[in-house]
């Protein structure tokens, strides 16, 4: 095997052996299965539905009104998990009930000489906030229906009061999206802006981790006189590339195969985000894409920054202006998530180091023509090479330093120790 | 043969290595000297092209070194270091292959070298658990596991216990005997002397004296008196002959411009009283140094 095969075998067999990369894989295959199956998962603490006993008893006192039933008959169709009766006692002897737990709730029904309905909900927690909502509508349409009754209005002269207005959206432009694919796009465009940011983050940490570990355990020393520097930066940086692409494969499988096991029961809400039509696929691949050149632009700056201190407990300092980079990548492209055809968005997009993700959010929500994804991955390819060639430098150099500061002065004098001074 | 030819190496205005040249041939044991920041470091990591000659030229069988000849060298830096978390095994076999060696034999020269060592069940300890000492042995392990023809060693002994200190001894000269050419810079100037058959001291990146140990010492010239006697020795300070006197409990020993001068001062004390101990002996290299830098080494 090769020198340069020996190095990237090592960093990536040294990672994925290690018990964070097992625990971190491990963990975020749970959440993902977790959150593809999250109504399944709820609706087990939640019960079956249909016995008796799983139902939320509400108790209606009322004093000079009589729509207990029609109430009962209203909410049956908004939430059948409601069940809802007549109290037959008064009402200091229905709280008392209700305080003993016989049933969940009290609503006591009065009415206004006006016709309004006033109704008081009382519960041992208003966190149930659902059933008061759906208490308060079936109410609601009860008094209309009253209301109308005494107005003497006929059922359709009601229904045509009632009447919602109907909107629909549309843009005028062929290629644009559609509302509901731009809510659809706008989810899974969310999860891998996510992910991709994460990833970034945390691998380049790792390969910076990973450079200042073996300066200051002093094994760079060995290693620059049996390999060349470059070769080592491109391997290591080659490696861990691979253990996130690995750790990202193993996630999408989980993801599909569990939305897939699960999808045939349940439709819509998070699944939308997974429904792999045209649109979604060109944005995954995007993703990789944009993960990969993320990686690579931001891994080759935390390789030679790594480089450059002697500590590993100096390395967060230097790392700063990366972290910076990258978070305010991630912000710039949540905000593009909102309003992808603002200006800040598309001048941002070209720039090397935000256009990862920044690009990403706006080929993802808008259809941009070809052309202008190609050019900001030309100008991010071009930026990891000057940055790859000009870091190889201050690697060389910078391995060979040690002191105690880290700094612009730092970076001048590792390219001055590496220069060929040969004259 | 290692060709060290008129190297020059300069850092901005700082000059680390003036105008160095040196011929080691093969099979040799040279011991390069020099006070913290003489330049040794500097010339080792320039031998092993880890930074480039500002001018002069280096070459190894009259071949440039680099990373092709990486195979052929075998270097122990001055800071030691190896990854802390990784076994010993998996680690040594790991900078073998990096050096070209063959994955088996790695790990069959690994267990040969840890029992000559002593250290036999460490193959499977993680560095981190070891001691100073004995990581110590590992590093040298790794230095010299894929059998290089040309060795470096920087400091080699510095923070060993005497016993480690001797084992490593052996085993170096054992290396030697086998014909590898072993380059070493040393902190303690009795380990040159025993070892080496050449050396070299730099002083601020110039050698000021290089060449074969004897020669170099039979060139100094100066000697050293030792006296032991009952009585004082303060007057023989001002006798002709005698540079510096440097007392001792019940003695002396004087630096003497040559071995003539010893006779003067036998005649000298004879009637004085009686003379327990009167040895007429080789200057150390600790004596050259002073004399040459100007500074004391230790």
């Amino acid at each position: 095997m090769s020198r340069f095969g020996l190095i990237l075998a090592k960093s990536y067999m040294n990672k994925i052996k290690s018990k964070s990369f097992l625990i971190t894989t491990l963990i975020f295959t749970l959440v993902i299965i977790g959150a593809t199956n999250f109504q399944s998962i709820t609706s087990l603490f939640e019960g079956s539905g249909d016995g008796d006993e799983e139902k939320w008893q509400v108790v209606v006192y009322e004093e000079d009104t009589e729509i207990a039933g029609s109430l009962s008959d209203q909410v049956a169709i908004l939430n059948s998990s409601i069940e809802v009766s007549g109290g037959e006692a008064g009402r200091v002897d229905l709280e008392e009930q209700l305080e003993n737990g016989e049933f969940d709730a009290l609503l006591s029904i009065s009415m206004t000489e006006a016709g309004r309905i006033d109704a008081e909900y009382l519960s041992a927690s208003l966190t149930a906030n659902s059933y008061s909502v759906d208490l308060q509508a079936a109410l609601q349409t009860i008094q209309s229906n009253m209301a109308a009754n005494r107005l003497s209005l006929s059922a359709d002269e009601l229904a045509t009061l009632n009447m919602p207005v109907a909107f629909s959206q549309a843009a005028y432009v062929d290629s644009a999206k559609s509302a509901e694919e731009l809510d659809q796009a706008r989810g899974l465009v969310y999860v891998l802006i996510f992910v991709i940011y994460m990833s970034v983050l945390i691998y380049s940490m790792m390969i910076a981790t990973e450079v200042a570990t073996e300066k200051s355990s002093r094994v760079m020393e060995i290693l620059i006189s049996s390999v060349p520097p470059i070769q080592q930066i491109f391997a290591k940086i080659l490696g861990i590339g691979l253990v996130g692409l690995t750790q990202i494969f193993i996630w999408a499988i989980v993801g599909i195969l569990s939305v897939n096991l699960s999808s045939d029961t349940l439709e819509g809400g998070i699944y939308s985000l997974f429904d792999f039509s045209s649109g979604s696929i060109s944005t995954i691949v995007y993703g990789i894409v944009f993960f990969l050149l993320g990686y690579f632009l931001y891994a080759t700056l935390a390789a030679f920054l790594g480089s450059l201190v002697s500590r590993s407990e100096d390395l967060q300092q230097v790392l700063m202006p990366v972290n910076i980079l990258i978070v305010g990548g991630a912000m710039l492209a949540f905000f593009g998530l909102a309003e992808p055809e603002s200006g800040y968005i598309t001048v941002t997009s070209y720039i090397p180091f935000f256009t990862p993700l920044v690009m990403f959010t706006r080929v993802g929500m808008l259809n941009i023509p070809f052309w202008e994804p190609a050019i900001a991955i030309s100008l991010t390819v071009l930026t990891i090479l000057v940055l790859g060639w000009f870091g190889a430098k201050v690697y060389r150099g910078g391995v060979l330093m040690y002191g105690n500061s880290s700094s612009l002065k730092d970076i001048k004098q590792a390219v001055q120790l590496s220069k060929k001074e040969k004259s | 043969m290692l060709k060290i030819d008129n190297v020059t190496k300069r850092f901005g205005s700082h000059t680390a290595v003036d105008n160095l040249s040196l011929t080691i041939p093969k099979g040799e044991m040279f011991g390069f000297l020099g006070a913290n920041g003489a330049g040794k470091t500097t010339t080792f990591r320039m031998i092993l092209g880890l930074i480039d000659l500002t001018e002069g030229n280096i070459s190894w069988n009259d071949e440039p070194i680099g990373y092709d000849t990486s195979s052929l060298i075998g270097y122990l830096p001055e800071e030691r270091g190896l990854y802390p978390k990784m076994k010993v095994k998996e680690q040594i076999v790991y900078l073998a292959r990096l050096r070209g060696m063959d994955k088996k034999e790695a790990e069959k020269e690994l267990i040969e070298w840890l029992r000559k060592f002593n250290v036999p069940e460490y193959e499977n300890k993680r560095v981190e658990e070891l001691s100073k000492g004995n990581q110590q042995k590992i590093q040298f392990i790794a230095s010299v596991i894929h059998k290089p023809q040309l060795l470096i060693l920087d400091e080699p002994f510095s923070g060993l216990d005497p016993v480690n200190v001797e084992l490593l001894k052996k085993a170096v000269y054992e290396l030697k005997e086998q014909g590898t050419t072993i380059v070493f810079s040393s902190h303690r100037m009795e380990h040159v002397e025993e070892l080496c058959e050449s050396l070299c001291i730099i002083h601020k990146g110039s050698p000021i004296v290089q060449g074969r140990l004897n020669e170099i010492k039979r060139d100094f010239g100066k000697k050293n008196l030792m006296i032991k006697a009952d009585f004082e020795l303060k007057e023989l300070e001002m006798l002709p002959g005698v540079i510096k006197m440097k007392k001792l409990i019940g003695g002396a020993i004087l630096q003497i411009e040559n071995e003539n001068v010893s006779q003067d001062i036998l005649d000298f004390l004879k009637p004085k009283g009686f003379i327990r101990q009167f040895s007429l002996e080789e200057p150390s290299l600790n004596d050259i140094f002073i004399e040459k830098a100007g500074a004391s080494y230790e």
